[in-house]
């Protein structure tokens, strides 16, 4: 279990990186004790995108694939919850809503993938194929604002977005406030760990493999097709899950969520933290969203700007991510660091020994 | 008996017959060379057996059983290796995760680490297994890559210009490993140009001219073929 999550497909590995992982952990942790409420609802709310950005991460920086379909599954857990959790009645049940909401976006992921990927379709038709469904549903879920568009007691309500949903209750508990950011940290952690093991496993290499070079991974006796199809299912299973946690959180979803800006925020976070790594795509997507909302609150139009600076900024100067490249200078001067202090010590060893003799 | 039976096959790319009613056999144990001038068809060949084309006519046999219309992957699990012409490497990962990733579909735990260490010594990688497989030379990545197909320890191993870029000294080292292997009992079909290569391994060789099967034969019947050496091995005698 040790060696998958140390393996050579992730940045950070070693004694040093987990005990800074786990003095943020542990930060995070207790930071509720001494934020205001408001605070804690924002950091919940930034750490329910972690997971879309996550998914992306593993479709595009892992698996070659630039998929901007993340939030066509967000949009379809999402409003796949409002109406499970609206139609089941609410209370426990939502925690069914939102199991329910993850499988189907990752069964529409499953149907979407097999005819792209069994289709042949690659490379920057990937991108295309996806986008132009995520746009189809949001035009689509636009128009549905007459009373004819429900799905039993759930209405879609177009423009105006689906409400009236109870967010996540177990018993007579809403799972609000600290409790839902606690869940989002327990939430995250689980699913980092789980996604650094898979891409460190033999599938993980199967999958790099199959970045790198399809054909050769193939040559190898691996049926790709098979690995991309996983892949863009276990990324876009993880966009739904945003979507399903974004309504649960704010009960209302709105086809605006789903669009061409939404659509572009995901490929902004990963490009910009580095696509090729968990631990960047996690860093940096915190981060982009922190600054984004604080920025928003004086002007979105502001916010909105700088993220298309920083995307161009990342395509210009840090193609492989800012964060990520950060990230490799702190390892490589640490390691050289390391190297130097190990080859003085020798060397003092060694002219301890010659003084001696 | 027939390891690889390809019979009557034909490739056409809209007008252009690239291949014409070949018929070939590769026997189990024997390393066959696919000869001929540029142009002859021999790659195009040697990927409808990979499984990369579809012929547009005929029938592939492997071991008896008809693959004319599995994938590559699929050919590969019955016991095929192949490499290709350009090497086809992994070129932003290090060397021993091309390895790895060679190794894995057959091999675990210690036993992998075993072959692993072996596959890279005999290779002469050892000293270069944590860089790139990109930053080596185009020599090195060709000898990775047949690596990488002798990692699947293949009934039949398929190479396609090997030695494309090597020196004289590396030309030669593969040809021995190619020999090495053989000796054990592996069969192999080598794509190839050069004839001092061609001489140094082969037991049979089928000759390729303008997509049709020009002679076949010993590597002796095959030299001393003047209707060969007019369309082919003339300049080679040469040197």
């Amino acid at each position: 279990m040790f060696k998958l999550l140390d393996g050579p497909q992730t940045l950070g590995r070693g004694r040093t990186f987990w005990s800074c992982f786990l003095a943020v952990l542990a930060a995070a942790l207790i930071y509720p004790v001494f934020a205001d409420s408001y605070d804690v609802g924002n950091f919940s709310y930034f750490l329910i995108w972690v997971f879309m950005a996550l998914g992306l991460c593993l479709i595009w920086g892992y698996g070659g694939m630039l998929s901007f379909g993340q939030t066509f599954f967000f949009g379809i857990s999402g409003y796949a919850y409002g109406v499970l959790a609206i139609n089941m009645g609410g209370g426990s049940t939502t925690i069914a809503a939102l199991v329910l909401s993850v499988i189907i976006a990752m069964i529409a992921a499953g149907i979407l993938g097999y005819f792209m990927i069994w289709g042949g379709i690659s490379g920057i038709f990937f991108g295309i194929v996806t986008l132009s469904a995520t746009l189809v549903l949001a035009f689509f879920l636009g128009q549905t604002a007459g009373p004819e568009w429900h799905i039993g007691t759930a209405r879609l309500n177009g423009f105006n977005g689906m409400k009236g949903m109870d967010p996540l209750t177990v018993g007579d508990f809403y799972i609000e406030g600290s409790a839902l950011y606690y869940v989002m940290v327990a939430l995250i952690v689980i699913v980092y760990i789980a996604l650094r093991m898979l891409v460190n496993s033999r599938i993980g290499n199967v999958i790099v493999a199959t970045r790198e070079n399809p054909q050769r991974a193939e040559m190898l006796g691996y049926d790709v097709r098979k690995y991309q199809l996983l892949t863009f299912i276990i990324g876009s299973g993880l966009a739904g899950l945003s979507g399903a946690l974004y309504t649960s959180w704010g009960q209302f979803i709105t086809p605006s969520s789903i669009g061409l800006p939404a659509a572009a925020m995901p490929i902004v976070w990963v490009a910009f933290s580095g696509r090729s790594d968990l631990t960047a795509t996690l860093v940096g997507s915190f981060l982009l969203l922190f600054g984004f909302q604080t920025i928003t609150v004086y002007s979105q139009q502001a916010a909105l700007v700088l993220m298309g600076t920083l995307l161009l900024a990342t395509v210009m100067l840090a193609p492989q991510g800012f964060v990520l490249g950060v990230g490799k200078l702190v390892v490589d001067r640490w390691t050289r660091r390391r190297r130097r202090d190990a080859n003085s010590t020798l060397a003092d060893a060694g002219r301890l020994q010659s003084d001696e003799a | 008996m027939a390891l690889v039976d390809v019979k009557g096959v034909t490739k056409r790319f809209g007008g252009l017959t690239a291949v014409s009613d070949v018929d070939l056999t590769v026997n189990v144990g024997e390393v066959h060379c696919l000869i001929g001038p540029n142009g002859a068809g021999k790659s195009t060949l040697f990927k409808l057996i990979v499984g990369l084309y579809p012929p547009t006519k005929g029938n592939i046999f492997f071991d008896s059983i008809d693959i004319t219309e599995e994938r590559p992957f699929a050919r590969v699990q019955r016991g095929m290796s192949i490499k290709m012409q350009a090497p086809s490497v992994f070129k932003e990962l290090p060397v021993r995760q091309n390895i790895q990733i060679a190794l894995q579909g057959r091999f675990s735990g210690a036993e992998r680490d075993v072959e692993e260490e072996r596959l890279l010594t005999l290779l002469d990688l050892a000293s270069e297994s944590s860089k790139l497989a990109g930053a080596l030379s185009h020599g090195q990545q060709q000898w990775l890559e047949i690596g990488m197909a002798l990692a699947l320890q293949p009934q039949l191993l398929l190479l396609d210009e090997p030695t494309a870029g090597m020196s004289p000294e590396e030309t030669f080292k593969t040809g021995e490993l190619i020999k090495s292997f053989n000796a054990e009992g592996m069969t192999v079909l080598v794509v190839e140009h050069d004839m001092a290569f061609v001489r140094q391994i082969a037991q049979r060789v089928t000759v390729l001219h303008l997509g049709k099967i020009f002679a076949r034969g010993s590597l002796e019947t095959i030299i001393q073929d003047e209707k060969v050496a007019e369309i082919y091995l003339g300049k080679t005698h040469a040197h």
